[in-house]
């Protein structure tokens, strides 16, 4: 029952079956009961998750079905609502109570979702491993002793588990499709400017995105059609986007004619082997349904997470500047003048890796460095355009590992950063060039979940899903649950 | 190339303990090291990407909208006085 598909839901409710009280109940079950293992949850108060549903039970009786009508949806600490806290996960927003919803937050209200608590999160969306957060570590349903990945690790956790049939993430460089792969679940980042970065919290304005977090492809399909569309209050929301069939993409069950790009870049020595053989044998699976792989090449792929990390801190630097223990957010209490008042605040509100990050983008911003650091990272940004450009010229949609290995260990790769950050070095070259990318589970590996990562060109999410649609019914990976949460 | 982190620290303006400054210096060389691997591309001629799309800035249209909500909008302020931010003197 936990583990009902969204959709599934969806016709039950419809039905009159059940009632979104009787849903809403049986997940806060599920929350109270693993919450503690699991840390998924940063934030939740049942009796107003439990208001929502009855009002939107009532909302039923009088109106008729919304397109998420009484549908729980978990959701990310980055996203601003109205109601409880919205803490980033980072004890510079200790106490935060957002004076709006995000735009997003709005659609999902009208869409008639419920609402559920806010998710665990690397602090400020700047991990991989949802270990920065002020709260602690979300744990994999797979394996406690792992990660979820991040930074939606809570998201994922939540999904994974059960605690919730769908969430919403965010994705900079991957923290949607590597937790998603990392938890056997379903990720999509949106093209960028599909969906509007209003109300979000900012990490690096260019890259940032919004995406659903699911059990199944159509799952995702519905969150996504909820959440896209324009929006006149964010300059980065695209007015003229293409529209998308998003549930009518769910329906493909065969891969007829698809040609599949397969870049050699992202079939490295040091891969996990596990992976390598659910990537291959997913591969092959997706031949059997009638698709051509075609070798393919991006040759700019390892320059991508180098331009990734100067160009995501700069942004970061800029946009985390608003900190500053005057209009929101924690406030050092015996401050000799304002400059202390400000350093002070920042000190003793950031975590380390947040630190790390603004004075990495602080110094590539810095007089004499801005040339030889941002400058040259936008144009490296230019040519792995350039590479997804031409490669679509010759294929449909490109597949690829979402993660080079499955789940790793809580404390493993928290020594060095940079061990840290090139475990994204599948996921970030796709936010560079504002590319739509979805993982998907495809395997196992060492007993862990293995996600397969499709890309599409810009505004085609519709490709994405009709590719991994037929390839989950072709299989049952996206089935598999955790035994512990069954 | 060598980043003086009590310099970029203070541009950032974040306050560091001896101890973070000391771990953070070789832990970010080693990120700068890194990333200096961007500068064996020619980028000659290459027009940087600011926007995936080269999108334009939008307008909206020109329409009067009152959008005073101060006393909520301040509401989060760890101290306001008469609708005003405090902070610590900055003029003697």
């Amino acid at each position: 029952m936990p583990f009902t598909p969204l959709h599934a839901w969806k016709q039950r409710l419809d039905t009159g079956a059940l009632t979104a009280v009787d849903v809403a109940k049986l997940y806060l079950e599920r929350i109270a009961r693993f919450n503690d293992r699991l840390n998924a949850f940063v934030h939740l108060d049942a009796e107003h998750v439990l208001a929502q549903a009855a009002a939107s039970d009532t909302h039923r009786a009088k109106h008729g079905p919304r397109p998420l009508e009484g549908l729980p949806i978990a959701v990310k600490d980055i996203f601003c609502t109205q109601d409880g806290p919205t803490q980033c996960c980072s004890r510079i927003l200790k106490g935060f109570h957002a004076p709006y919803d995000a735009h997003v937050i709005t659609l999902l209200k009208q869409a008639g979702a419920v609402l559920v608590g806010k998710t665990n999160m690397d602090e400020f969306a700047m991990g991989s491993s949802n270990e920065t957060s002020a709260f602690g570590p979300a744990r994999n349903p797979w394996n406690e002793a792992c990660t979820p990945g991040g930074s939606s690790g809570g998201s994922a956790t939540a999904v994974a588990a059960a605690l919730a049939p769908a969430a919403l993430g965010t994705d900079t460089g991957g923290s949607i499709r590597q937790p998603a792969a990392l938890t056997g679940t379903v990720g999509m980042k949106p093209t960028y400017g599909r969906v509007s970065r209003r109300g979000i919290i900012a990490f690096a304005s260019s890259l940032d995105q919004a995406g659903p977090m699911a059990g199944c492809v159509r799952d995702a399909a519905m969150v996504a059609a909820a959440i896209s569309g324009h929006d006149p209050m964010d300059a980065t929301s695209v007015a003229d986007a293409p529209a998308v069939d998003w549930l009518g993409a769910c329906d493909t069950t065969d891969m007829q004619g698809l040609r599949i790009g397969r870049p050699k870049e992202y079939f490295v020595d040091g891969m996990h082997a596990g992976v390598q053989e659910a990537i291959d044998a997913a591969l092959a699976q997706c031949e059997r349904l009638g698709a051509t792989i075609v070798d393919i090449s991006l040759p700019h792929t390892e320059y991508a997470v180098a331009a990734y990390y100067v160009i995501a801190p700069s942004e970061a630097s800029a946009n985390l500047a608003r900190y500053d223990g005057v209009r929101f957010g924690h406030r050092n209490t015996d401050p000799g003048d304002l400059f202390d008042l400000y350093t002070r605040s920042r000190d003793e509100g950031f975590g380390a890796e947040v630190k790390r990050r603004i004075l990495t983008g602080t110094f590539a911003l810095s007089s004499g460095y801005y040339d030889a650091y941002y400058k040259k990272a936008q144009q490296v940004r230019t040519l792995i355009r350039q590479d997804f450009l031409d490669a679509f010229g010759q294929v449909d949609v490109i597949a690829t590992p979402t993660s080079p290995m499955p789940a790793f260990r809580l404390g493993e790769k928290t020594d060095d950063p940079l061990t840290m950050y090139l475990s994204d070095i599948f996921t970030i070259a796709l936010n560079l060039a504002g590319l739509p990318g979805m993982s998907q589970p495809c395997g196992f590996a060492d007993g862990l979940p293995v996600g397969l990562q499709w890309i599409a060109p810009a505004w085609r999410e519709d490709v994405l899903l009709s590719a991994a649609a037929a390839f989950e019914a072709a299989t049952d990976w996206h089935s598999r649950q955790p035994e512990t949460y069954r | 190339m060598q980043i003086d982190v009590r310099k970029v620290a203070n541009l950032a303006r974040i306050r560091l303990t001896d101890d973070e400054a000391s771990a953070l210096g070789p832990q970010l060389n080693h990120i700068l090291a890194y990333v200096d691997s961007l500068q064996q591309l020619d980028t000659r001629n290459v027009m940087p990407t600011a926007h995936p799309h080269d999108a334009a800035m939008p307008l909206r249209a020109d329409i009067a909208a009152n959008s005073n909500r101060r006393e909520a909008l301040q509401a989060p302020a760890p101290a306001t006085d008469s609708g005003l931010y405090v902070v610590p003197k900055v003029i003697e």
